[in-house]
C-alpha cells in the first residue's frame, strides 16, 4: 500500500480540479501537464497552502478529511517555491536556520553539515540573498526546505525562473537529491526534458484531471497518451553496463530486448544507467546487413502501433526484440517512408538509432 | 517654556508607544483580513485624517465627561476625571493620531505579499510565529514612517488639545498652546523661539526619517 493517498475535488474559480494519486516511497513524482492544467494547485494542496474538499493520507495519518485540516506549519514538508522566495531580512545563514530551528530533531548538526554541503553553500553562507544569482538563491531555497527535515519534498518549477546556464548548475544538485534523499519529492514541471532526466515517476496531469501516472519510461511511450504525440517525444530506457570497449572508448549497455552502444566510459560493468532517446534520431529499416552503415545502434524489434503526426509524419511504436516483450522505442519517420516500406503491426523491422542520450545519474533501486 | 517642551515630548512618547502596540495589530488586520467589516473599519480610522480636531475634540469631551455614563465608569477605573487632565491628552492624541501610524504599516504589511509568509509557514512557523519573525521585520520601514509621523503629529497637535485638555500649565499645556498663548499675551520672542524650535525639530526628524529609509532600501536592493 502506498503511504501517500491523495483526493482533491473543488473549484477555484472557474477552474475545476478533480484528482486522484498516490505517490510512491522514494523517487522523484513529476506532476506534469500544460499551464493551466492544475499542477502547481495540487501542489499547494498537498502542503497546505490552497484548501479544497478531499482526503490527504501520509504515513497513515490524515492531513486532511471532510471534518480535519491540518495547517501548512504543522505537515512535516519542505517546499520550494519557483521564485526561491528567500526572507530578504536575513542572510543566507538566518534563511537556512528558520526551518531547522523550529523543528525537533537532535542530529542538527548533522543535518545542517550533511545538507550544506550537498548544495554547496559553505560559501554562501554569510551573504545576503540579493546577492545571489539565480541558481544560487534556489540551492538556498532547496536547502532551506530540506533543513525542516520534511517527509515529503514539493517542488514548485524550481528551475522555470533561471536562464539555461542557471539550470544547467541546478540540475546535477537535483540529482543528487534524487540519490540521497530517502523521502519522496514531488516535481511540478511543464518542461519535458526536464522531467525525464529527472523523474521516476509521472502523473499527468490535464484540466484539473489526472489522466495518467505510473512511471515515466511506461507514460512517454504509451501509444493511448499524448506524450508520444509531442513533437520532441522520446523514451527513457533503464539499462546496465554490459561492458566497455577501451580500444573505441564505447560502453555497451543491456536494455530490455537489446542492447545499446554509447560514446562515453560509462564505469563500472553491472551500474545502471538511464538513456533518452528522441523520437526522430530514430530511423526503421526492413532489413539489415552488418556493416553496412555507419549506425552503432541497431536493434530487432516489432512494429506495435503507427499513429499519424502531422501531414507528412508518422509516430512508429516499436517493441525491442524478437518476440516483442522489451523496451519501447518511438519512431518519428514520414509518411512516404511508411507507405515505401509498407509498414504494418506485427512487422519484424530494425530501429537505427542516430544517438542515445545519457539523462540522470546511475539510478537507485526505484521498487515503490 | 521648558515645561512645555517637555510635557510635549512626553506626551509624544507615550502617544507613540501605545499607538504602535494599537496600531500595529489593526494595520496587521486590515491588510490581512477579507472581510467587508474591514473597509468599515478602515474609515473608522482615517476619520481623523478629514475632521477638524474642534469636532474630534467635542465628541471626546462629550463621551469621556464623568457626567456620562462611560465618563464616569473610567474616571471611577483611572481615580480622576478624564477631560482637562495628561490622561485625556493621551486618550485625545492617539485617537488622532491612529491613522498617520496605522496608515503606513498597513501599506508596509500588504507590499510584504502572501510568498514570504506562505514560506515560513511552510518551514513550520505559526501563523503568531510568521507575524513576529517575517511580518514585522518586513514592516520595518512602515513602521519607522508611522513612529515619525504619530510622533510629530502629536508634536503638533493644537484643536484637539484646546478642546480636551485645556491649558493648564504642567498637566495639559504643550508646545502648540503654549505658542497660542504668547502670542495672545503678545510676548513674541518666546512665541518665536518654540515656533522656531518646532520648524527645526521637524525637519530633522523628517529628514533623519527619509536618510535611514534609504539606507534600508538601498540595503535590500544591492
Amino acid at each position: 500500500m502506498s503511504r501517500f493517498e491523495a483526493e482533491f475535488k473543488g473549484r477555484l474559480g472557474n477552474f475545476e480540479v478533480d484528482v486522484l494519486f498516490t505517490l510512491p516511497q522514494t523517487g522523484i513524482t513529476a506532476l506534469f501537464g500544460p499551464s493551466g492544467s492544475g499542477k502547481t494547485t495540487i501542489l499547494r494542496c498537498i502542503a497546505g497552502l490552497t484548501r479544497l474538499e478531499g482526503n490527504l493520507v501520509v504515513d497513515g495519518k490524515s492531513w486532511q478529511n471532510s471534518s480535519n485540516f491540518l495547517p501548512t506549519h504543522r505537515r512535516p514538508i519542505g517546499y520550494v517555491f519557483q521564485d526561491a522566495n528567500l526572507f530578504p531580512h536575513l542572510s543566507v545563514r538566518g534563511n537556512l536556520e528558520y526551518g531547522l530551528r523550529r523543528i525537533q530533531n537532535t542530529q542538527k548538526t548533522k543535518l545542517w553539515e550533511e545538507i550544506t554541503e550537498m548544495l554547496g553553500l559553505e560559501a554562501l553562507l554569510d551573504r545576503e540573498p540579493s546577492k545571489l544569482s539565480g541558481g544560487e538563491k534556489q540551492r538556498v531555497a532547496i536547502a532551506r526546505a530540506l533543513l525542516s527535515a520534511p517527509e515529503i519534498l514539493l517542488m514548485d518549477e524550481p528551475l522555470s525562473a533561471l536562464d539555461p546556464f542557471s539550470r544547467m548548475e541546478i540540475l546535477p544538485y537535483l540529482q543528487r537529491l534524487h540519490l540521497d534523499l530517502k523521502v519522496p519529492i514531488v516535481y511540478v514541471s511543464h518542461d519535458l526534458h526536464e522531467v525525464e532526466q529527472l523523474a521516476d515517476w509521472m502523473i499527468l496531469l490535464k484540466k484539473g484531471h489526472v489522466i495518467a501516472q505510473g512511471s515515466i519510461s511506461e507514460l512517454l511511450a504509451n501509444p493511448q497518451l499524448p506524450l508520444a504525440r509531442l513533437p520532441e517525444a522520446a523514451v527513457i530506457l533503464e539499462g546496465a553496463m554490459q561492458n566497455f570497449d577501451s580500444k573505441y572508448c564505447l560502453s555497451k549497455i543491456s536494455v530490455n530486448g537489446g542492447s545499446l552502444t554509447l560514446s562515453q566510459n560509462l564505469g563500472v560493468v553491472g551500474s545502471r544507467h538511464r538513456l533518452r532517446i528522441l523520437a526522430r534520431e530514430v530511423g526503421i529499416a526492413k532489413s539489415w546487413q552488418d556493416g553496412d552503415a555507419s549506425f552503432l545502434n541497431v536493434l530487432s524489434a516489432i512494429i506495435v502501433d503507427i499513429q499519424p503526426f502531422g501531414e507528412q509524419q508518422a509516430t512508429v511504436f516499436l517493441c525491442l526484440g524478437k518476440q516483442a516483450n522489451g523496451d519501447v522505442l518511438l519512431a518519428r519517420i514520414t509518411r512516404k517512408s511508411c507507405d515505401v516500406l509498407q509498414l504494418k503491426e506485427g512487422d519484424e523491422v530494425k530501429a537505427l538509432i542516430k544517438s542515445v542520450g545519457l539523462v540522470g545519474v546511475p539510478t537507485v533501486d526505484q521498487a515503490g | 517654556m521648558w515645561e512645555a517642551t517637555k510635557l510635549t515630548l512626553k506626551l509624544a512618547f507615550i502617544t507613540t508607544l501605545l499607538l504602535l502596540i494599537l496600531g500595529t495589530p489593526i494595520a496587521w488586520w486590515l491588510a490581512r483580513s477579507k472581510s467587508f467589516i474591514k473597509e468599515i473599519i478602515g474609515t473608522l480610522v482615517a476619520l481623523p485624517l478629514v475632521l477638524p480636531p474642534t469636532v474630534l475634540g467635542l465628541y471626546l469631551l462629550l463621551l469621556l465627561s464623568p457626567q456620562g455614563n462611560f465618563g464616569s465608569w473610567l474616571s471611577e477605573v483611572f481615580g480622576s476625571p478624564f477631560p482637562f487632565s495628561f490622561k485625556g491628552l493621551v486618550v485625545g492624541s492617539v485617537i488622532y493620531s491612529l491613522p498617520f501610524v496605522v496608515q503606513p504599516i498597513r501599506n508596509s504589511f500588504e507590499a510584504i505579499g502572501e510568498h514570504s509568509l506562505e514560506a515560513a509557514a511552510s518551514l513550520r512557523a505559526s501563523p503568531f510565529d510568521v507575524f513576529f519573525s517575517v511580518a514585522l521585520p518586513l514592516a520595518r520601514p512602515g513602521i519607522l514612517t508611522g513612529s515619525v509621523l504619530g510622533f510629530a503629529h502629536t508634536v503638533g497637535e493644537f484643536g484637539v488639545i484646546l478642546m480636551l485638555g485645556g491649558n493648564i500649565p504642567g498637566e495639559t499645556k504643550v508646545l502648540s498652546v503654549a505658542i497660542y498663548d504668547y502670542v495672545e499675551s503678545l510676548q513674541w520672542q518666546k512665541a518665536h523661539a518654540l515656533a522656531g524650535g518646532m520648524i527645526g525639530f521637524s525637519f530633522c526628524v523628517i529628514l533623519a526619517t527619509t536618510l535611514i529609509e534609504r539606507h534600508w532600501r538601498k540595503k535590500s536592493n544591492e
